[in-house]
C-alpha cells in the first residue's frame, strides 16, 4: 500500500527548488482545490438522496419484487464512466434524443452540474449497497423499543435509525468520495477542471512525470483528509436491543405512497440504466464491422480470469483486516486499516506507473505477468471489499463469538464458526464491488497486463481511442452486460441461502 | 471450491512464458488498435515475426517507458504524435541514415532518432449550418477578432495543439504567441479535451468553429455523408495550417532492434502507407501513393503550410510553461 505513495515522492523530488515553488504554489492549485471539493460535496449529496431511500424501500417497505430491485441498483455499477458522461451529453445539443424525440433542445450538461449528476448515477450503487446491508442486518427490537417508549415512525428514524447507518453511510460516502477524486473519464467529457484533470494533462501533455507526482501528492493529502474526517466521525456505540437473534423488521406499508415509490425508482433506473444503454445501442446501430465472435469470447474469458481471482483475493485480505480493526482496534490497525484507502485513492495512472517503478527494481520477472497485475488489482481495490464487510461486522457485535470461547473455542474457530457465516452477505457484496471496477479499470490493466492480454476494457479503449466510439459500443455493452449477470447470479444466490 | 479455483488460476498465470523469444517483436502501440492493427498482422504474414502489441494511450505509454528505462521490454514505440516522440527520443537508439533520407522532406527527422509514419496538417473546423463563407477568417490570428467571440472551440492540453502553440513560438516569436493565446481567452474561446470532442461540439450546436489534425473528420463523414461539419485551410503560409506527423523509433533497450528496423521499414512500404492513407485520412511520407480523395492534395497542403522545420518544435517545455503561465494548462 505504501509503495505508490513512495513512488510519487522518489518522482516529487527530483524537481529542482526554483520550479517546485512554483508548481506547489500556483494559484491554479487552489482553484483545482475547490473545483474537487466542491464536486465531491456535490457527488455524495447526490448519491445519498437516491441510495438512501431506495435502501430503505427494498429492505423496510413492503414492495414487491425487491430482489429485482435490489440488482437494478448494483448495476449502474457496471457502467463506464465516459459511456454515462456521453449518455448524459447525448441528451441535448441539436441531435441529442430530447431534440430529436421531444422538440426539447436542453442546454449541454457540464461543468460541475454535468459531472456531479454523471458520476452520481454510476457511483451510487456504493452507498446502496452499504445501506442495505446495513438496513437488513439492523436489529429491529432498537426501534421497537423506540416505538413503545412513544416516538412517531419518522422521529425513530432521526434518532435511531439513522445513527446506527452512520458506519455504512461513512464508509459508502468514503468509497465514493476516493472514487470522484481519482475519476478521469467523467469530468473529462464534463470539461470540469479537478485534481485527476491537471494529473492526467501533465502526463498526457507534458509528459511531466514531476508536476504529476505533486499534484497526485496534493490529491492524497485531500484524500488523507478525507479518510481522518472518516475516522474521526466513525464514533464506537452500535447496540442491539438485547440477546439471541434478530428478528426480521416487519415491512412498513407504503400505502398511498407505493405509487411514489414506483416513480421514484423508475426514474432512478431510467437515468442511470436506460440512459447508457440507448446511447449504447444508438452506437450499435451505426454501421460497423461485424462482431469477432471468437475475439469477444477471449477478451470475455481474460476480463472473467482476472475480476474472479482479485475479488477472490480482495475478500480474503480484507477479513483480517476488518476483524482486526474491529475486535482489537489499536493505533497500529487503524494505520493500517486508513493505509487501504490510501491505495484506492491514488490516481490510476500514478499507481501502475508506480507498480512499473518498483516491479522493475525488485522483481523484474513478474514485471507485466498476470501476478503482479492481480497484485495491483487487490491493492487498489481492497478498500471496496472492506467497507461492507466492517459494517456488517460491527453490527454483529462480540456476543457470538464471546459465547463460542466460552464454550472453549479458540479465537479463531469461534469466528469462523459465529461471525463469518453471518458475515457472507457482506463478503459476497464486497467481492461484487472490487469484481465490477475490475471489469471496467482501464489505465492499469492495459499497462500492467501481459502483452496482447486483452480485456473488454482495454478493447474498448482501442476502439474509442480513433474515435470509433460504433466499433466500441459492443464491447461496451459486453462490459455492462457482463457485469450485471454476475451482480445477478450472486444476489440470487445469496437470497437462496 | 473457491481457493482451488484461486490457486488454479494463479498457477495457470505463473507458468506464462517470460523469456523473449529471436523472432518476436514487442510493439508499444499509441495508435488505435482498430486503424494499426491489419498492418501489423500484414507485417507478421510477410515476414514470419510474431508481433506482441501494448495498446495504450500515447501519452500513458511514453510515461511507461520512462519509468522502465533500460529494462524496457518494448522494442518499437508507436506514437500518436510529435510531442510524444520528442519526449521519448532520448530512449530512442539511432535509425539507419536511408530510413529518414527517403521520407518527404517535410516530415523528415533529421537527428534520425525517430521515423515518421504518417503526416497530418491543422485545420478549421466550421459548421456547415452556422457560418457563411465570407465568414471564414483568413489567419489563424484573425479568431481574436470580435466576431468570432465565444464561437471558437480549442483543445489546449492535446499535444497537436502544443505542437502548433510551439510552432506560433519559433514563426512569431513568444510575445506574438502569448498575445493571441491571451486574445483567444479573451474572446471566449472554449476549451475541450480532443480533436473529435471539437468536432461533435460543432455538430451539437455548441460552438462554430474548431481548431484541429485534418483526419478526424473523415471518420465522421464515413459514417453520416450528411454531418454538419466542414473543413478549410487557412490563407497560404499561415501558422495555422501547420503540418505535423505520427512517428514510431526503436527503443534504445531493445534486444531485438533489427526486428524493430525491420518493423519500421514495413511502415514506410507502399502497402502501409497506402493503408494509413486511404483508412486513416492522413497523408503518406513517402511518394508514389494514391491519394485520399476526400483530402486536400499533399501538394496544396505542402505549399500553404508554414515554412518551420519539425524539428524545431520541439521545445515542448516552453510552450508548457507558456500555457501555464496565461492559465491554460
Amino acid at each position: 500500500m505504501l509503495l505508490p505513495p513512495l513512488y510519487l515522492v522518489a518522482r516529487a523530488f527530483e524537481a529542482d527548488p526554483a520550479t517546485l515553488a512554483e508548481i506547489v504554489f500556483r494559484p491554479r492549485n487552489l482553484k483545482l482545490l475547490f473545483n474537487t471539493l466542491a464536486l465531491t460535496a456535490c457527488v455524495l449529496a447526490l448519491t445519498t438522496l437516491i441510495a438512501l431511500p431506495m435502501a430503505w424501500l427494498v429492505t423496510r417497505s413492503d414492495l414487491r419484487h425487491k430482489r429485482f430491485h435490489a440488482i437494478m441498483g448494483v448495476l449502474p455499477l457496471a457502467v463506464p464512466g465516459y459511456v454515462m458522461a456521453y449518455a448524459l451529453i447525448g441528451l441535448s445539443g441539436y441531435y441529442g434524443f430530447a431534440n430529436h424525440i421531444f422538440g426539447i433542445r436542453l442546454p449541454r450538461p457540464e461543468g460541475l452540474s454535468g459531472s456531479a449528476a454523471a458520476l452520481a448515477l454510476y457511483t451510487f450503487p456504493y452507498l446502496f449497497l452499504n445501506l442495505r446491508a446495513a438496513l437488513a442486518g439492523m436489529d429491529p427490537g432498537l426501534e421497537e423499543c423506540a416505538r413503545s417508549l412513544g416516538r412517531t415512525p419518522w422521529r425513530t428514524f432521526l434518532t435511531v435509525v439513522l445513527p446506527h447507518l452512520k458506519p455504512a453511510l461513512l464508509s459508502g460516502w468514503l468509497v465514493i468520495a476516493l472514487y470522484v477524486l481519482g475519476d478521469f473519464g467523467v469530468i473529462a467529457l464534463m470539461r470540469y477542471e479537478v485534481f485527476s484533470y491537471a494529473i492526467f494533462t501533465q502526463y498526457a501533455g507534458a509528459f511531466d512525470r514531476v508536476y504529476a507526482a505533486w499534484l497526485s501528492l496534493m490529491l492524497m493529502a485531500v484524500t488523507g483528509a478525507f479518510i481522518m474526517a472518516d475516522a474521526y466521525l466513525r464514533g464506537h456505540r452500535y447496540a442491539r436491543a438485547g440477546g439471541g437473534a434478530a428478528r426480521v423488521a416487519a415491512p412498513v406499508p407504503l400505502g398511498r405512497f407505493r405509487p411514489l415509490a414506483w416513480l421514484f425508482l423508475a426514474t432512478i433506473y431510467l437515468a442511470s440504466l436506460g440512459l447508457p444503454l440507448t446511447v449504447l445501442l444508438h452506437w450499435m446501430a451505426q454501421p460497423g464491422p461485424g462482431l469477432d465472435a471468437a475475439e469477444v469470447a477471449l477478451a470475455f474469458y481474460r476480463t472473467a480470469s482476472l475480476a474472479l481471482p482479485a475479488a477472490l483475493l480482495a475478500i480474503c485480505m480484507a477479513l483480517p483486516v476488518v476483524y482486526l480493526t474491529v475486535r482489537f482496534p489499536s493505533p497500529l490497525a487503524s494505520g493500517l486499516d486508513r493505509l487501504i484507502y490510501l491505495g484506492y485513492a491514488v490516481p490510476p495512472l500514478a499507481f501502475a506507473l508506480s507498480m512499473a517503478f518498483f516491479a522493475l527494481r525488485t522483481a523484474p520477472a513478474l514485471y507485466q505477468s498476470l501476478p503482479l497485475l492481480l497484485f495491483a488489482y487487490v491493492t487498489t481495490f481492497l478498500a471496496l471489499a472492506v467497507g461492507p464487510i466492517r459494517s456488517r461486522l460491527l453490527q454483529i457485535g462480540p456476543r457470538y463469538e464471546e459465547a463460542a470461547r466460552a464454550l472453549g473455542h479458540g479465537a479463531l474457530s469461534s469466528f469462523t464458526l459465529t461471525a463469518l457465516p453471518l458475515l457472507r452477505r457482506s463478503m459476497v457484496a464486497g467481492g461484487l464491488l472490487v469484481f465490477i471496477m475490475v471489469v471496467k479499470e482501464l489505465p492499469i490493466t492495459f499497462l500492467l497486463a501481459p502483452i496482447g492480454y486483452r480485456t473488454l476494457a482495454t478493447t474498448v479503449f482501442s476502439r474509442t481511442s480513433e474515435g470509433m466510439l460504433a466499433e466500441a459500443a459492443p464491447y461496451a455493452l459486453m462490459i455492462v452486460l457482463f457485469s450485471s449477470l454476475f451482480a445477478g447470479l450472486i444476489l440470487r444466490h445469496e437470497g437462496r441461502r | 471450491m473457491k481457493k482451488t479455483f484461486l490457486t488454479g488460476c494463479l498457477a495457470l498465470a505463473l507458468s506464462m512464458p517470460a523469456a523473449a523469444l529471436a523472432d518476436e517483436l514487442t510493439i508499444y502501440s499509441g495508435r488505435g488498435e482498430a486503424l494499426v492493427a491489419p498492418i501489423i498482422a500484414q507485417f507478421e504474414a510477410e515476414t514470419g515475426i510474431e508481433t506482441n502489441v501494448r495498446y495504450a494511450g500515447t501519452a500513458e505509454l511514453a510515461a511507461l517507458l520512462h519509468e522502465e528505462g533500460a529494462q524496457s521490454p518494448a522494442d518499437v514505440f508507436w506514437a500518436q504524435d510529435g510531442g510524444a516522440l520528442g519526449a521519448v527520443a532520448p530512449l530512442f537508439a539511432d535509425l539507419p541514415g536511408e530510413v529518414n533520407a527517403g521520407v518527404a522532406e517535410a516530415f523528415r527527422n533529421v537527428n534520425n532518432k525517430w521515423a515518421p509514419t504518417s503526416g497530418r496538417s491543422r485545420v478549421l473546423v466550421y459548421s456547415k449550418e452556422r457560418v457563411q463563407e465570407a465568414d471564414l477568417p483568413a489567419s489563424i490570428t484573425d479568431l481574436t477578432d470580435a466576431k468570432y467571440k465565444g464561437r471558437v472551440a480549442w483543445a489546449p492540453t492535446n499535444g497537436s495543439f502544443q505542437a502548433f502553440v510551439t510552432a506560433f513560438r519559433v514563426a512569431h516569436g513568444e510575445d506574438a504567441a502569448k498575445a493571441w493565446l491571451t486574445g483567444m481567452i479573451a474572446n471566449d474561446a472554449k476549451v475541450y479535451r480532443n480533436n473529435g470532442t471539437q468536432i461533435e461540439a460543432i455538430a451539437n450546436g455548441e460552438v462554430d468553429f474548431g481548431l484541429v489534425n485534418n483526419y478526424y473528420l473523415g471518420g465522421f463523414l464515413t459514417r453520416d455523408a450528411d454531418f454538419p461539419v466542414a473543413q478549410t485551410h487557412f490563407a497560404a503560409g499561415d501558422i495555422g495550417n501547420l503540418l505535423n506527423v505520427a512517428g514510431a523509433g526503436v527503443v534504445a533497450a531493445s534486444d531485438n532492434q533489427d526486428n524493430a528496423r525491420k518493423f519500421i521499414a514495413y511502415l514506410l512500404s507502399e502497402t502501409a502507407q497506402q493503408y494509413i492513407t486511404l483508412r486513416g485520412n492522413e497523408y503518406p511520407v513517402i511518394p508514389g501513393i494514391i491519394p485520399n480523395a476526400t483530402l486536400e492534395s499533399f501538394a496544396t497542403v505542402q505549399e500553404i503550410s508554414p515554412r518551420i522545420d519539425i524539428d524545431q518544435i520541439s521545445d515542448l517545455d516552453g510552450t508548457l510553461a507558456l500555457l501555464r503561465d496565461v492559465g491554460l494548462l
